[in-house]
């Protein structure tokens, strides 16, 4: 049978159904969303329990009490979503698990779509929980599976952490014969109870299973030696690849110690690895979490040549590592010359000027259409205007510019909050999706009425988790699998938290939706308006518009109000007129706003 | 016909670069051959500049391919093929589609598009860049948004790729929806008999 070609997420998925999968949950973000979207989608033909969860908190916890009865279980989720679950998982470490629990979270060095660069390695030393770092999706696969056994046999968390090179690259997967596991149950024990004196007790059992780990470690499959001449090269995830083709591209053979378990450590072999080299040069992505492993080492045994790494200044801490990067360190240490190659370039004139091409709102998008009613209906008003997590944070870019903050999941709520107590006399508008709003917006929103901050909240309710890729949430009424679940109607629970002004508009009739904003701003207290129109990409558009050229003047208002990328002019000269291109998904803001009413449906 | 080639693809988000990454990469696996890709996902999908990157036969390595390193330059679009040319080795092979995508940076001013000498720029590279118009041969094909199925058509008739055009295109009808498995199948036809 040929291969087939896996991401290496829909490889983890597979990987834990080879491992006996008995129960997942997640909640979506880049780079970690098509694990739990895989294991959906295949959940009919084998046999496990499969959620979106309302956020990582949620997911690991449900994750956790499946584990408790003896399940297999998989909890997904991306860098930043373990810090919400960091709660649950720092007790869970003391805790322990049975049946087991791979915690997979995934890294994205660069950062490509993420708010921190946090390295989930550092995470695992400081949680005291065993890491498997995965250079591939072939890896990714098998690495899922012995995390599975590694959580099993010790009863504790096991971290997977891919990053974005290994989640979002694709190789040709051979599959294995699935494994199947029947839980046992939930056994009655004063040790699921954490207390004060059990904590102390575990806290002793996690630190003896630390050593254990790090010497089992020394010896697995994942931590080994490519032995090579006097230069050593520390390394791991996908940094490795990167190590091998430059060390190709130069004609070098540098030994390699490949990492695949950065916490904890293998001492023993690194230390093996020491005596054979007479200096290191370390290479990994973000932090220096196997430089400073391998400093301590040098350092108990007294290893005197170099170490090279993040910490000599050599490499950087943040963004992306490439293999041109790594290249010219070796070449450098090795004192070579980084082979001027003969490039495409070479001898050209100068490149012209390319293009700007920032992501934006699609055409069509409904979150333009709100931010364009909030935005004329506070025209003058020095408004604030506070956003979240998702798509509308790129309602942040010109010529909408209504996003003026944005940190993390729930945050524009509460950021608002604290903003109106210092400044009473602005406007302060806290715009949050609907996934978000169920992720981490509803305890902002009993806050700001429990406390009375005065801030107006709209609700983007888009019926999808458009931007990690249209996964269902607790308001579309659909479950991760496909059937059908209870609907909660973000409305009603904004009620229940005592939101005494909540009025629901399509943000595509501009005028209705600027109506229903200029109340809200005159009521006393928090407010909530849900904008509610579907996520363009979730539809078919049924009818697209077009510019009336004998009526149009090309005043270019339209252009200017909305940027809507589904408007062109046939070339970049200024007199070519405006036109909508075959890319308009039928929206119909652009005609509400055309002085001359030249922008008709077709 | 080379056992091991390096494909960088450019386009912007939305054009297709992802499904046709994986077309030929299923395709080489299917011939036998080791195939490995990257690609752009997440935020920059939203009409943004996106690559994908795909290596055939190369075993032990990652999935990005080296800067100067690539054998061919896909480019679904002119400024993208522009921005992604550092990859192309100097005797590689640019296929670059004519049609450009004007961000509305563009449209509204505050960017250039100076699309002529983009072309110039392309065609004075020590790389061999042939032109082809995707986005008229897919409108003709029935949907402007089969440029990716013109784009594999022409490349696959090329005699580049270590697999045959017939065995791509079984990839890339199998991986499609059966509704535009039609419309894709004649851009598909039609980019292959572009470059004759």
């Amino acid at each position: 049978m040929s291969m087939k070609l896996l991401m290496g997420n829909e490889a983890i998925a597979r990987g834990a159904i080879e491992a006996g999968l008995n129960f997942a949950a997640a909640y979506p973000g880049t780079p970690s969303s098509e694990i739990i979207g895989t294991l959906a989608e295949w959940a009919e033909e084998f046999e496990y329990y499969v959620e979106w969860s309302v956020n990582e908190k949620v997911a690991l916890e449900v994750a956790a009490g499946a584990a408790y009865a003896g399940a297999y279980s998989l909890v997904a989720m991306k860098q930043v979503g373990l810090n919400v679950a960091s709660d649950p998982l720092m007790s869970l470490a003391y805790i322990g698990i049975k049946g087991a629990l791979v915690v997979v979270v995934a890294d994205d060095p660069g950062p490509h779509s993420s708010q921190t660069e946090q390295d989930t390695r550092t995470f695992a030393k400081f949680a005291k929980l065993p890491v498997f770092d995965p250079s591939s999706p072939e890896e990714a696969l098998m690495m899922t599976k012995d995390a599975f056994e590694l959580s099993h046999r010790y009863g504790i968390p096991v971290f997977l952490r891919p990053t974005t090179r290994v989640c979002h690259a694709t190789a040709g997967i051979r599959f294995s014969a699935v494994e199947k596991n029947q839980p046992e149950g939930f056994v009655k024990d004063s040790k699921w109870v954490i207390f004060p004196r059990l904590s102390y007790v575990r806290h002793q059992w996690l630190e003896e299973q630390q050593l254990k780990l790090s010497r089992e470690f020394d010896s697995n499959r994942w931590n080994y030696i490519q032995s090579g001449k006097k230069i050593g090269i520390l390394a791991g995830g996908v940094s490795v690849l990167y190590v091998r083709e430059a060390a190709a591209i130069l004609g070098i053979q540098p030994a390699i110690l490949k990492i695949g378990n950065p916490y904890p450590l293998p001492t023993g072999k690194i230390s093996e690895f020491l005596d054979q080299v007479e200096e290191v040069v370390v290479v990994e992505e973000l932090d220096p979490v196997l430089e400073e492993g391998l400093i301590a080492v040098a350092g108990q045994k007294g290893f005197t040549g170099k170490i090279h790494g993040k910490i000599s200044g050599l490499l950087p801490r943040a963004g992306e590592y490439s293999i041109a990067l790594i290249k010219k360190v070796l070449a450098n240490i090795l004192g070579m010359p980084d082979s001027e190659e003969i490039t495409p370039e070479s001898g050209n004139e100068k490149a012209p000027d390319l293009p700007v091409r920032p992501p934006v709102l699609c055409a069509g998008c409904s979150h333009r259409a709100s931010f364009y009613a909030v935005k004329r209906a506070t025209k003058n008003a020095n408004a604030i205007y506070t956003g979240d997590i998702g798509c509308y944070t790129l309602g942040n870019a010109p010529p909408l510019s209504m996003v003026d903050t944005c940190l993390c999941m729930g945050a524009g709520v509460t950021i608002a909050q604290g903003l109106k107590r210092v400044e009473p006399d602005r406007p302060i508008f806290a715009f949050i999706g609907d996934s978000t709003f169920f992720h981490t917006g509803i305890p902002g929103i009993i806050n700001a009425v429990y406390n009375n901050h005065p801030v107006k909240i709209v609700i983007l309710d888009n019926s999808t988790t458009a931007m990690t890729g249209h996964q269902p949430h607790p308001g579309t009424g659909k479950k991760a699998a496909g059937t059908a679940g209870e609907i909660i109607d973000p409305v009603q629970v904004v009620k229940a938290c005592g939101v005494k002004f909540v009025e629901t508009t399509n943000p595509l009739d501009l005028k209705s939706a600027e109506a229903v904003i200029r109340r809200a701003m005159e009521f006393q207290g928090p407010a909530a308006i849900v904008m509610r129109a579907p996520c363009a990409n979730t539809f078919k558009p049924v009818r697209r518009f077009r510019i009336d050229r004998e009526i149009c003047s090309d005043c270019g208002r339209c252009l200017r109000e909305l940027g809507c990328p589904a408007f062109y002019r046939e070339d970049s000269g200024v007199k070519a007129a405006l036109q909508i291109g075959p890319a308009c998904h039928g929206c119909g803001l652009c005609s509400q706003i055309c002085p001359l009413g030249a922008i008709k449906a077709e | 016909m080379a056992d091991k080639l390096d494909i960088l693809i450019a386009g912007v988000g939305g054009q297709g670069t992802v499904l046709a990454s994986r077309v030929l990469a299923q395709a080489a696996l299917n011939n036998g051959l080791l195939a490995r890709t990257a690609e752009t996902i997440g935020m920059a999908q939203r009409e943004g500049s996106v690559q994908s990157h795909v290596r055939i036969g190369m075993p032990d390595f990652g999935p990005l391919i080296p800067e100067y390193g690539a054998d061919v330059l896909l480019g679904f679009e002119p400024a993208e093929a522009q921005r992604a040319c550092r990859l192309i080795k100097p005797s590689g092979f640019g296929l670059v589609n004519i049609h450009p995508v004007r961000p509305v940076t563009v449209t509204l001013g505050t960017s250039p598009y100076p699309l002529e000498e983009i072309q110039q720029y392309l065609c004075a590279l020590p790389v061999k860049i042939l032109f082809i118009n995707a986005f008229e041969l897919a409108t003709v094909a029935g949907n402007f948004r089969t440029i990716n199925s013109v784009m594999l058509g022409a490349l696959s008739s090329t005699g580049l790729l270590p697999v045959k055009a017939a065995d791509i295109k079984d990839v890339l009808l199998e991986m499609l929806p059966e509704r535009v498995r039609g419309v894709n199948d004649r851009a598909f036809e039609l980019g292959k008999e572009a470059l004759r």
